[in-house]
């Protein structure tokens, strides 16, 4: 343990993802020791981020606005919505330039296991946007994982009735990792070969 | 630091750093271990998809100081395919998942009782043939059992009185005789009883004869039952879909 405010920098800093208590520690010393002047330009940044990054109130991606940048592009077609776990898989999909629809964000994946269930994830917002008609494709585009693959399954049941064309990414992109790390090409070549969900 | 190989179920994943996970197992000679799979969550990953949640794995791990690492991976069965094919497989199962985890309570320490159940019950999931509900529900008592709290659905729990018994109480382990009944006590039918008596069994062909109205009865008196026995309630349970 250390004395105080070093200690509530590491147990702050050990509160973040992934970030384990001897990163924590490792951190908190890089951070004593660094220059001042770019340890405020950190901390600036966190208050300004919190302060004007919102979620966009159309698709949930982060947003300077009310709406993103993508659903206030005229340009994007909008019968087509491609449907991730977060903001960075948006990010990754935009990078492949394949796509020219927009995005529906749902904040994560089902999983059980953490208490995650389907009402806890932006599902009731996507329903919403489905109503009036204009959406004609829903391409399901989350993680080639197992809570990926099982919150597809859940959307498709939902979708499906509903008359509209449903479609996975082809496979392609190996089973098990994180869509961000999919390669500009294999993501890319996933969504030429996207594939209607059916049974 | 020893290497050393096992089979296992992928219990649970969590996200570690960059690209690497925490896997919880259940292997067949080492009980639970808690182990770091690094670079997994690369698509390019050699591991694949062999260490989802679900999967059957032959493993090889290396000794760590706090937690062991994989190091090879093979799949013996990938039950994760067909089970989150299948949204209600994947809600019933991961209860599974987390029961077992919570059951072995200590790492490392053999648990080959709690890991046959695992399997076998993963194998009747994944088959499609019996409904995911009373796989479940069968599973929950019968691995309640192997942890020491086997309930009692024919004599009465408390003094051993020859039933078929009225009362069912959780606290009491079952079924209470008209003597030993504690307040409080739920009076389930008949024919709910003799299912909660055939799900702990695996006698599968009256499971398959009852009717919905018991089997919804029994899912709720053995969700009261899992409840009494642990201390806090499993996360996924209100997820299940039925
Ligand atoms: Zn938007
Ligand atoms: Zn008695």
């Amino acid at each position: 343990m250390y004395e105080g405010v070093v200690q509530d920098l590491i147990d702050e800093l050990g509160r973040l993802p992934g970030v384990g208590p001897k990163s924590a520690q490792r951190i908190a010393f890089h951070i004593l020791q660094a220059d001042p002047v770019d340890v405020r330009r950190l901390a600036e940044v966190l208050i300004v981020v919190k302060d004007k990054v919102k979620f966009c109130s159309v698709c949930g991606n982060v947003a300077e606005d009310e709406l993103c940048r993508i659903c206030r592009d005229q340009r994007r077609d909008p019968a087509v919505i491609c449907v991730v776990e977060e903001s960075k898989d948006v990010v990754a999909i935009e990078r492949t330039r394949e796509f020219r629809g927009r995005y529906h964000v749902l904040g994560g994946a089902i999983s059980p296991i953490e208490g995650v269930g389907p009402d806890d994830l932006r599902i009731r917002e996507l329903m919403t946007r489905l109503a009036d008609g204009v959406v004609t494709e829903v391409i399901l585009a989350t993680d080639p994982n197992l809570e990926g693959e099982a919150t597809a399954t859940y959307l498709t049941r939902l979708l499906r009735p509903m008359g509209l064309r449903v479609t996975r990414l082809a496979s392609g992109l190996p089973v098990g990792g994180d869509l961000e790390y999919a390669d500009e090409v294999t993501l890319g070549r996933a969504f030429e070969g996207r594939r209607s969900v059916d049974d | 630091m020893g290497l050393y190989r096992d089979e296992a179920v992928v219990l649970r994943t969590q996200k570690l750093g960059e690209a690497d996970r925490i896997i919880t197992l259940l292997t067949r000679g080492n009980g639970r271990v808690r182990a770091v799979a690094k670079g997994v969550r690369r698509t390019s990953s050699r591991f694949g998809s062999r260490l989802e949640p679900f999967t059957y794995v032959d493993l090889q791990l290396a000794e760590g100081r706090s937690l062991d690492v994989v190091t090879q991976a093979e799949t013996l069965s990938p039950f994760a395919a067909r089970i989150g094919s299948d949204y209600e497989r994947y809600t019933a199962g991961t209860v599974m998942l987390e029961t077992a985890e919570r059951l072995v309570i200590e790492d490392k320490e053999p648990a080959l009782q709690q890991f046959l159940l695992l399997i076998g019950a993963l194998r009747a999931m994944s088959s499609g043939e019996r409904s995911p509900s009373a796989v479940l529900d069968s599973f929950l008592l019968r691995s309640l059992s192997v942890a020491g709290y086997a309930p009692s659905f024919d004599g009465c729990a408390r003094c051993g009185l020859e039933g078929p018994h009225r009362a069912f109480s959780p606290s009491g382990g079952g079924m209470l005789c008209s003597t030993c009944r504690v307040p409080g006590s739920a009076s389930p039918a008949v024919e709910t009883v003799a299912l909660l008596g055939a799900l702990l069994a695996g006698d599968w062909a009256v499971v398959e004869a009852s009717e919905p109205r018991h089997r919804k009865e029994a899912t709720g008196l053995v969700a009261a039952y899992l409840a009494w026995h642990l201390e806090r309630g499993l996360k996924s349970l209100s997820h299940v879909e039925r």
